[in-house]
């Protein structure tokens, strides 16, 4: 179990972390979703052991990473944020190198990464620059599970990588959560939320909801409508002027709104565009997006 | 130890893979020997000087005939006062001016000592420093011409200042392949770990920050020895520049030189963020000072006192003056052990300071 | 009505060696539009972009952009479009107004007009009074919109943007699709290259290419229905799988 204490870090000024405190369960996948910025690589950061935090306190299993940091060092595989991998290496050459650093083989673990590493085995006199995105994700996470940690931890895995090899990449994530492998992950994408168990939502060094992400949505207070238009920029801009407008954002090919009003129908919003002289209005109640959540929960923020 | 082969063999990897710098590391110390060797020939001939003859007798007349025979000068003008000679000189025409003292050839015959002025264009202090070594040393032949006639010395030879200025960018080139191959490399090495991302990992896997540095380090030892040698051994065979010192101690001082640079390029490492900034700052702190403070060019004693100050604390300096003492004068330890303890001492330094910015997290 | 066609594209080939990194690409897009260009890694994007935005020479096929062949009109179509990339954007040493001048020279704009329009261009993301500040101040939200800002300076008919929000904060993201909105609005063209599906969905219509080829071209609404999907992510998964 990870339990985090009240953890701050700061940076010439820049408050990176700001007194995080969560927990994350033996075998659980877990999510930091925020944008870039928002402190998840200094999380990070302070959990594998390379940086010391400010203030608060931290422990994995059990161990400090300020204090027993070989020990900490021993159980987690790490993949940071910017592909680790030596390019002018092969592939082979780069998991044996991390194998013997780590003090093991590919053989002993081999059952650890069978499924993942088969996939680009052909191609393993390759060097790993000349890999595409998802091959170079399925080596580096070959090399971060070779010396078989009880902890993964990868930062940001997905950024830059195509909706397909992410798509892949989250199922073998889910395919090692079921060997029992703790995982803590994370991504500025929203829509990667819903695959995690649970997820913090991370903003500005903060951390604002720790929650499955279906409660997160599930708690959302207030009704969104989505709404079109023949023109949604005109739309935004009159339902912004409107007197009971609460928040109005584009979505996608439509429009999030939402009212002051606790009953409002679909046909008020929809009469008052029209009288605004646009046309082909369409309303619809819809339920909120794990986007509209994080929304609401840094405007109530920063207002 | 394992951990540590494998590490070594992965550098070794690196480096074979990229084949234009494996090429630029084996190839350049050749080419700077031949270029050194060959091109930049410190030699001078028909050098254009000009000549102020107050005297204007037999002996100077003799003299001035020498100097043109010899073929190192040509004479470009003869002065008929003194107020001439700045503007010899300021047309670019002459790089020497020879005075004779007026009643020259009577001091010479009577006192045995007459008093002859050579003016040097310094703005090339190389040239100038030739050209009066040149000078003097006919001069000197004259001397002993007369004094024991029927003997005529080999000036050619003995004053053959080309080939000796040869030996002396010898230890030069040395010291500044080394810095290159040692220090840039290591620092560039290092600092690319930390750009892309690796240094990372390697710090959170079991491999001690020691055995990271060690790692990094090993192959570039293997390639400046390999430097070393390829460097003596052409100096040997191709221009027969001697070792008439002991070269297992030439070797043990290379080695110690080697560490010394290694240690600067982690140093170099541990302040540079990328690659980029590893490498400008290996040119301009270690090749720059290398190049004009060391010796290698300029001769320190030619220098303004501040840069003769600044150049005790260049590590080249005391490194080419071990070589120049052990591989041309034939000197032992005995010679130079200050210059070594020097040595040891910059290492100490820059190790400790590097062990202590070379942190097992990434925080300063 | 007729719209205007901004962009013409007929049987687009672009080959290197045997290789067909495009193959016999079909489309157009109109003024104001907002485009998609989306694909995989490898599937062709890049290569088409860069010869919409005239830094490559299709291999047969006609591509007119801003009305100009882009085989035979190269400078003039560089002239008309604008491009703003995540990867760079502005010159982080220089202030907001000196990345802002150095531009609008490159695309050869008088000083008056410069002055006028970039007044008017940062008074509207409310920069104007920090125009002295270093871009390197900015956090990267302010950098993505101030970027953008520069790319429509000139006022090109098209703008390309290449994978324009991927990691920002959603609501920097909005602020920055609103900026787009109103550029479109004003009828400037916006091309979109993304493979960040969500990013899709606030385009007009889009394009998603496999392979090489256009394997689909609607609006987003219309693919998710015809792929009976949920979201354009399930669309492309569908078609790249």
């Amino acid at each position: 179990m990870i339990e985090i204490n009240a953890i701050s870090k700061a940076f010439d000024n820049v408050q990176a972390v700001k007194e995080v405190s969560l927990q994350v369960d033996e075998g659980e996948l877990f999510g930091f979703i925020g944008p870039d910025g928002a402190g998840k690589t200094t999380l990070f950061r302070m959990l594998n052991s390379l940086i010391v935090p400010d203030a608060g306190s931290i422990s994995l299993f059990g161990l400090d990473p300020v204090k027993q940091y070989k020990k900490v060092r021993q159980i987690i595989g790490y993949m940071p944020g910017k592909f680790s991998l030596y390019t002018d290496l092969s592939i082979e050459e780069n998991l044996s190198f991390f194998a013997t650093v780590f003090g093991t083989t590919i053989e002993e673990n081999y059952h650890l990464i069978e499924d993942i590493y088969k996939q680009i085995e052909p191609f393993k006199k390759r060097l790993a620059g000349q890999l595409s995105g998802g091959m170079k994700q399925k080596l580096a996470l070959s090399c971060a599970l070779i010396h078989k940690p009880k902890l993964l931890l990868l930062d940001e895995p997905t950024t830059g990588v195509d909706a397909v090899s992410r798509r892949e990449f989250w199922d073998m994530l889910k395919a090692l959560k079921s060997k029992g492998i703790t995982i803590v992950v994370s991504t500025p994408y929203m829509d990667e939320a819903s695959l995690c168990d649970r997820v913090a939502l991370m903003q500005n060094g903060k951390v604002h909801a720790v929650e499955k992400p279906q409660v997160i949505v599930d708690q959302f207070m207030g009704n969104i409508f989505a709404v079109k238009s023949n023109n949604n920029y005109k739309s935004l801009l009159q339902l912004r002027t409107w007197e009971h407008c609460k928040n109005v954002y584009p979505f996608g090919e439509s429009l999030h709104y939402l009212d002051h009003r606790s009953k409002v129908s679909e046909k008020e919003i929809e009469n008052f565009l029209l009288e605004k002289e646009l046309a082909e209005v369409e309303v619809a109640l819809v339920t909120p997006d794990i986007e509209d959540c994080f929304i609401a929960f840094t405007q109530t923020e920063t207002d | 130890m394992n951990r540590f082969i494998a590490f070594v063999k992965k550098e070794f990897l690196h480096i074979f893979r990229d084949y234009r710098t494996m090429m630029i590391l084996f190839i350049m110390p050749i080419a700077q020997i031949l270029i050194f060797g060959f091109a930049i020939t410190t030699e001078i001939q028909n050098a254009s000087i000009a000549i102020l003859d107050k005297s204007k007798d037999e002996v100077t007349r003799e003299l001035t005939q020498k100097l043109l025979a010899s073929g190192y000068f040509s004479a470009d003008q003869y002065l008929s006062s003194e107020s001439e000679i700045e503007s010899a000189f300021k047309q670019g025409r002459a790089k020497m001016v020879i005075v004779y003292e007026s009643n020259f050839g009577n001091n010479y015959e009577k006192i045995g000592a007459s008093n002859i002025q050579l003016i040097c264009d310094a703005s090339d202090p190389n040239t100038a420093r030739i050209l009066s070594q040149y000078a003097e040393g006919i001069f000197a032949s004259y001397n002993r011409t007369n004094q024991a006639i029927g003997i005529i010395p080999e000036v050619r030879m003995f004053y053959n200042e080309n080939l000796d200025g040869f030996y002396m960018s010898i230890p030069g080139i040395m010291a500044m392949i080394l810095m290159l191959v040692s220090a840039m490399m290591t620092s560039i090495s290092i600092t690319r770990e930390k750009e892309f991302g690796s240094m990372e990992v390697l710090l959170i896997s079991p491999l001690r920050p020691l055995q990271i540095i060690l790692g990094k380090v090993t192959p570039y030892i293997l390639m400046a020895v390999i430097n070393t040698i390829s460097i003596l051994a052409l100096g040997y065979w191709v221009f027969g520049v001697p070792v008439k010192g002991s070269l297992a101690l030439l070797l043990f001082e290379c080695i110690l030189f080697t560490i010394l640079a290694l240690s600067l390029g982690i140093l170099i490492s541990t302040v540079a963020k990328n690659q980029m900034v590893a490498m400008f700052v290996s040119m301009f702190a270690l090749m720059l000072p290398v190049i004009l403070l060391s010796g290698f060019i300029f001769p320190i004693d030619n220098m303004p006192v501040i840069l003769q100050w600044i150049s005790n604390i260049i590590p080249p300096k005391w490194f080419i003056i071990i070589v120049k003492t052990i591989m041309l004068k034939g000197g032992g330890l005995e010679y130079i052990w200050k210059e070594t303890l020097i040595l040891i001492a910059f290492i100490v330094v820059f190790v400790g300071l590097s062990v202590k910015k070379f942190n097992i997290r990434l925080q300063d | 009505m007729e719209k205007e066609k901004v962009i013409i594209v007929k049987d687009l080939v672009k080959k290197f060696g045997n290789f067909i990194a495009n193959d016999h690409l079909n489309f157009h897009v109109d003024k104001g539009e907002i485009f998609g260009f989306l694909g995989a890694n490898g599937a062709g994007k890049t290569t088409a972009m860069r010869i919409l935005c005239g830094l490559s020479k299709p291999s047969s096929g006609l591509v007119e952009v801003a009305g100009f062949n882009v085989k035979t009109n190269a400078e003039d179509v560089k002239k008309r479009i604008g491009y703003m990339s995540q990867k760079f954007s502005l010159f982080e040493d220089l202030t907001i107004w000196e990345n802002m001048r150095f531009f609008s020279t490159v695309y050869g704009m008088s000083r008056s007009n410069f002055k006028a329009r970039g007044q008017l261009l940062l008074q509207k993301l409310n920069l104007f009074d920090e125009r002295n500040r270093l871009v390197s101040t900015l956090s990267l939200g302010w950098k993505q919109k101030l970027a953008f800002t520069v790319a429509i300076l000139h006022e090109p008919s098209i703008v390309f943007l290449d994978e324009p929000t991927g990691g920002v904060d959603p609501i920097t993201r909005r602020q920055f699709w609103e900026m787009i909105y109103e550029a479109a609005d004003d009828g400037i063209t916006v091309f979109v290259t993304t493979h960040y599906m969500d990013e899709a969905e606030y385009c007009n219509r889009v394009t998603i290419m496999v392979d090489g080829r256009i394997d689909a071209l609607d609006t987003p609404s219309e693919l998710k229905k015809q792929f009976k999907a949920e979201s354009m992510n399930e669309v492309f998964l569908s078609l790249a799988r």
